[in-house]
């Protein structure tokens, strides 16, 4: 569907030179729920506006289905936005805003009228038709922007964290319509955020990025067990780092020991190396704790209760910090204090080998 | 200024009389030129009664109204030329990222504004005399261009401040939506820019409307605005006719005035969230 490589931008000339992207490989599929998700600056917005057109990379290529679409004009793409401040046009009603693009087209007044109206029906706004932009609230023109860029039809949409402006309530509502308006229209969503959790709860793939690098692309599940990198382990939910010396790869199987001296499996990581130092992450939920020694030993040095679950805080042998998160049961008291010895457990293929 | 008091500019020694002081020197006169404007006898300085004589005679007076047909002619092609002049001005030096001698394009705008004004007249009117010379041409374009020029900075003025409030993404997402530039400047740039250029081309109207030294520089013989007729009526016999003439100007300026200011309030009203 789209199909970038090799896409960096460079603003400014000699030493003022910026690299905001930075050789992007990526193949976005047809009807897919795709998100962009990485820190403030890493390149998000000018990787959404490259493909807009607003944007003019230094080098690469931009295809949608097929065709070559770094030469044509903002217009002239087949590609909508919902920007992040909604830019509706403030001297027009909210059915004009929708039916801007349509009048663009030059498409019949019938057919305008008739999908501004289906638009309407679509986020629920027909009752508001006739009001200006700026006597609706919020989420509101939250909505209308996504109709004018639906109405229409275009190949792809792309989203530059259009829902950052609204409260947590509003959010979620807004999350799961557009969830649904995805799969009803079939139309390509490209979605921008810098917020972890809606990217996991939205997206059929994510690709996390940083320093206008594309460090990872897979599903939520897949980038939230199984993190290549640092980076994206850190990002993306808390992460405990091991230091640890790989013994040997066999696959997606590593064999692993740990600072405490015990061996255990773990999942490789692609191009990663067959020996040597390397970094075990091991998210603090996948871990648990026992009374016994277990593969690594500490000390617990702070219980914090979060009501769902409690974190336990431990200093391991060697020094280093480790957190085991633990969800409550009806009938607690584990009977763990604070200056307990403890040991720390975790099955095989539950850590993570990070590609340093 | 016995106790210290947080300092304040009002509680200067004299401030409230000194300011009294200005607004009367300043309104004072223009309340006596327009009392005047309704006397009875022919003075402008000893009150004889009220009439409406003067605006009548004025009214009938040929040469007032041959001026005042000049004076309407020439502020409102002025203005149409400057307002056009500025929108495209304010476009380039607002829309366009930051180029080499983007100030030096922004101090010629503004030029008019700057120089002595009787440097630009006396500049003009070398600069036209040679093309009088060479072309035979004695008409109205002389004085239409010239202030067409001097009316650029100040329609330039508003519309830029209105531009430069504008959001960005507004024009984006025209093209977005399939907008050509042409089109998106229609109907996306030109509605949100438009109390900008109505208040541009009023004050434009207003500046064009009250020139006397470049016009008298640039004018052709018989070619008298309404100022310049005043300016020469002065010089012989003084009549409250003036007083009745400035009065209706004034009240032009005024009504352009107040519809200005309603029209930039209006304008940031709309463009309020
Ligand atoms: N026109 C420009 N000229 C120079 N540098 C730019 C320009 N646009 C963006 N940058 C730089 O490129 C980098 C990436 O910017 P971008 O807007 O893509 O970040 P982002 O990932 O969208 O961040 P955020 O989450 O804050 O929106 C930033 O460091 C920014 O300063
Ligand atoms: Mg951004």
């Amino acid at each position: 569907m789209i199909e970038i490589s090799g896409l960096s931008k460079t603003f400014g000339l000699g030493a003022n030179a910026f690299t905001a992207l930075d050789d992007i490989n990526v193949e976005i599929r047809q009807n897919e729920f795709f998100t962009l998700l990485g820190p403030s600056g890493c390149g998000k917005t000018t990787l959404l506006r490259s493909i807009a057109g607003f944007v003019d990379p230094t080098s690469g290529s931009l295809t949608i289905e097929g065709q070559d679409v770094l030469p044509l004009p903002p217009y002239a793409r087949p590609v909508n936005t919902v920007f992040q401040n909604y830019a509706l046009f403030p001297h027009m009603t909210v059915a004009q805003n929708i039916g801007f693009g349509l009048e663009m087209q030059d498409r019949p007044k019938a057919e305008i009228k008739q999908v501004v109206g289906e638009m309407l029906e679509l986020v629920q706004m027909a009752p508001m038709a006739d009001r200006m932009t700026s006597q609706i609230s919020g989420g509101q023109q939250q909505r209308v922007a996504l109709a004018r860029a639906l109405a229409p039809r275009p190949k792809v949409l792309l989203l530059d964290e259009p829902l950052s402006a609204l409260d947590f309530k509003l959010r979620k509502e807004m999350q799961i319509e557009l969830k649904r308006l995805q799969s009803e229209t079939g139309i390509t969503f490209v979605f921008v955020t810098h917020d972890q959790e809606e990217a996991l709860t939205m997206s059929d793939r994510i690709a996390v990025m940083s320093s206008g690098r594309i460090l990872q692309i897979g599903g939520p599940k897949d980038i939230y067990d199984h993190p290549a990198e640092r980076f994206v382990a850190d990002f993306i939910g808390d992460t405990n780092f091991l230091e640890a010396t790989l013994q040997s790869v066999a696959g997606e199987v590593a064999t692993v020991t740990l600072p405490s001296g015990k061996t255990v499996a773990a999942r490789a990581v692609q191009g990663g190396g067959q020996s040597g130092a390397v970094t075990l992450a091991v998210r603090p939920e996948h871990a648990v704790l026992t009374k016994e020694s277990g593969l690594l030993d500490g000390v617990l040095e702070n219980i914090v209760y979060f009501g769902t679950d409690t974190h336990y805080h431990i200093t391991l042998d060697g020094g280093s910090a480790f957190v085991v998160r633990k969800q409550n049961q009806p009938n607690t008291g584990e009977g763990f204090e604070v200056g307990d010895k403890v040991g720390v457990s975790f099955e095989a293929g539950v850590g993570q080998v990070l590609r340093d | 200024m016995a106790k210290s008091r947080a300092f304040d500019v009002r509680r200067q020694t004299g401030f409230v009389p000194i300011a009294l002081l200005c607004f009367l020197v300043l309104y004072l006169p223009i309340i006596l030129l327009v009392v005047y404007s309704f006397n009875k006898g022919e003075s402008i300085a000893i009150w004889e009664g009220f009439s409406w004589q003067w605006y009548v005679k004025a009214w009938q007076n040929e040469k007032v109204q041959d001026a005042t047909i000049l004076s309407l002619i020439i502020a409102t092609s002025a203005s149409l030329i400057a307002t056009s002049a500025a929108v495209m001005a304010a476009l380039a030096t607002t829309r366009t990222r930051g180029f080499r001698g983007y100030t030096f394009v922004f101090a010629l705008i503004n030029q008019p504004l700057m120089i002595p004004e009787i440097v630009t007249a006396v500049a003009l009117l070398i600069f036209f005399a040679m093309i009088k010379v060479a072309t035979g041409y004695t008409g109205l374009m002389y004085l239409i261009i010239a202030h067409s020029a001097f009316c650029i900075p100040f329609a330039y003025m508003p519309i830029r401040a209105r531009l430069q409030g504008m959001d960005l993404n507004l024009e984006q997402a025209g093209a977005d939506l399939y907008g050509t530039p042409w089109r998106v400047f229609r109907r996306v740039t030109l509605p949100q820019l438009w109390p900008g250029v109505l208040a541009g081309s009023m004050l434009a109207f207003v500046i064009s409307l009250d020139d006397v030294v470049i016009t008298e520089f640039v004018k052709s013989a018989g070619q008298d605005t309404l100022p310049t007729y005043m300016l020469g009526q002065m010089r012989r016999v003084i009549t409250p006719e003036v007083n009745a003439i400035s009065t209706a100007l004034l009240a032009i300026s005024v009504a352009l005035v107040i519809a200005f200011y309603l029209l930039s309030k209006g304008g940031t009203q709309t463009n309020r969230e």
